[in-house]
């Protein structure tokens, strides 16, 4: 159903599901999710993207973060209505070929997890780091992933990850 | 009706089902809100995020507060609109637009309506904006670079400030505007330690860097902190809040006398 427009012209959606259309992973794809769904659960749920965290749901841990329009963000504390039209990259996006993205190789070869959980959001922070600043520093690499934590406390690998990726050729 | 900006906010509260609004407006994209204009005087728009304060904020004050807070992924997504209309006492720009004695801008159906900050919080959460105003903008005077923000929490990201500090001093109009967060019902303004930093300056002279005594840093600390009315709560106890405050205010004139 097309939205209803008030007669000010603001569009009024919901509250029952609408279709949202959304670039995911450079593919246009159409959620019917209620205006109320975040972007982490229509990823999970409508778009069977697992790979994305749901930890706290209120914007501290950092599993959840996937860039959007480039830029990274909580995925649970964004309506996925509000990112209409707009590019959303997730975890599931960055490996082309059966190649692993510069960033998750360095997460292997630097052994940068334990159990794992916090990593693809770990990876989307350093991977927005990187397109701006190619060659971090621990400091810098340190900032980015301030807003994801890992309870296993493999920051130290964490941050030598960040650090090699960024002198790694892209592939 | 309930606005909805960066979400840092109002999202969790949707998540955890403590709010269920009917309507909500988002204005993320209301690129009218998004400008920043410079010209002696600022006028920021509600929708500028932390992000953009960090390169371009018309305050160093407020450029300090934005990079404190949160994370990258918060930063991308806060606004000093959302800021304004939480209104906690913990809101980290809010010290700061206090001490540039900036101007709340609200617009209704009504017309615009022109708050100073001073007026604008009444207590924890709450301000004198209506629902059916929209914040659209904050404004001050550019006020030269002495100026700092500074927070105690437990760790430097993502943490909810303990106490802040933000301290202005505009030479070349002769003020001091300093401005306390988390240590009261709202932004506490410490009078008297205004008042004894004014005189410090007049007697160093406004125009000129100068390193403050010891004694005088002090002074001015054991004002801010007397000024305070801080609770125990979950983040802190009243007598660490006031003792931080008093190293801050202290750590801040001396910082901020040495900037011309």
């Amino acid at each position: 159903m097309p939205p209803t427009i008030d007669r000010r012209g603001a569009a009024l959606r919901g509250p029952s599901a609408v279709d949202v259309a959304l670039e995911v992973n450079g593919e246009r794809v159409v959620v019917h999710v209620p205006p109320r769904r975040t972007l982490l659960d229509a990823l999970r749920e409508q778009l069977g993207l697992t790979g994305t965290k749901k930890v706290c749901d209120e914007g501290t841990c950092g599993a959840c973060t996937v860039l959007v329009d480039g830029r990274p963000v909580y995925s649970c504390l964004t309506l996925a209505i509000a990112c209409e039209n707009r590019r959303v990259e997730t975890i599931e996006g960055l490996a082309k070929d059966g190649e692993l993205h510069p960033v998750q190789r360095a997460f292997v070869d630097t052994d940068a997890f334990q159990c794992g959980f916090c990593t693809p959001g770990q990876v989307m922070s350093i991977v927005a780091l990187l397109r701006t600043v190619p060659q971090p520093t621990e400091d810098d690499v340190k900032r980015a992933v301030a807003g994801n934590l890992c309870r296993c406390g493999a920051y130290p690998n964490i941050v030598a990850a960040g650090v090699s990726a960024g002198r790694r050729k892209r592939t | 009706m309930t606005v909805l900006a960066g979400g840092t906010d109002l999202m969790v509260e949707l998540n955890f089902g403590r709010r269920r609004p009917e309507h909500i407006v988002a204005i993320d994209r209301v690129g009218e809100l998004a400008g920043i204009e410079r010209n002696g005087h600022v006028r920021m728009g509600a929708g500028v995020t932390y992000t953009r304060m960090l390169a371009d904020a018309g305050s160093q004050a407020l450029a300090e507060a934005a990079r404190t807070i949160g994370s990258p992924q918060i930063r991308n997504a806060g606004t000093i609109g959302g800021n304004l209309g939480t209104a906690s006492p913990a809101g980290d720009t809010l010290p700061v637009l206090a001490a540039l004695e900036a101007t709340v801008v609200l617009r209704s159906k009504a017309g615009e309506r022109r708050v100073p900050f001073a007026d604008y919080m009444t207590g924890p959460k709450k301000s004198v904006r209506r629902a059916d105003e929209l914040i659209v903008a904050a404004e001050w005077d550019e006020a030269g670079p002495a100026q700092t923000y500074m927070f105690v929490s437990t760790r430097n990201a993502m943490a909810i400030s303990i106490a802040g500090l933000a301290m202005v001093v505009d030479r070349a109009r002769k003020r001091v505007g300093i401005g306390l967060g988390s240590c009261g019902p709202t932004i506490i303004r410490p009078a008297d330690a205004e008042g004894f930093a004014r005189g410090l300056f007049d007697e160093a002279g406004w125009e000129r860097p100068h390193r403050p005594s010891e004694s005088a840093a002090k002074e001015l600390g054991r004002l801010v902190a007397a000024a305070a009315r801080p609770i125990d709560d979950v983040r802190g106890t009243a007598a660490y809040r006031r003792h931080a405050l008093a190293v801050m205010g202290a750590r801040a004139l001396s910082r901020v006398a040495q900037i011309a």
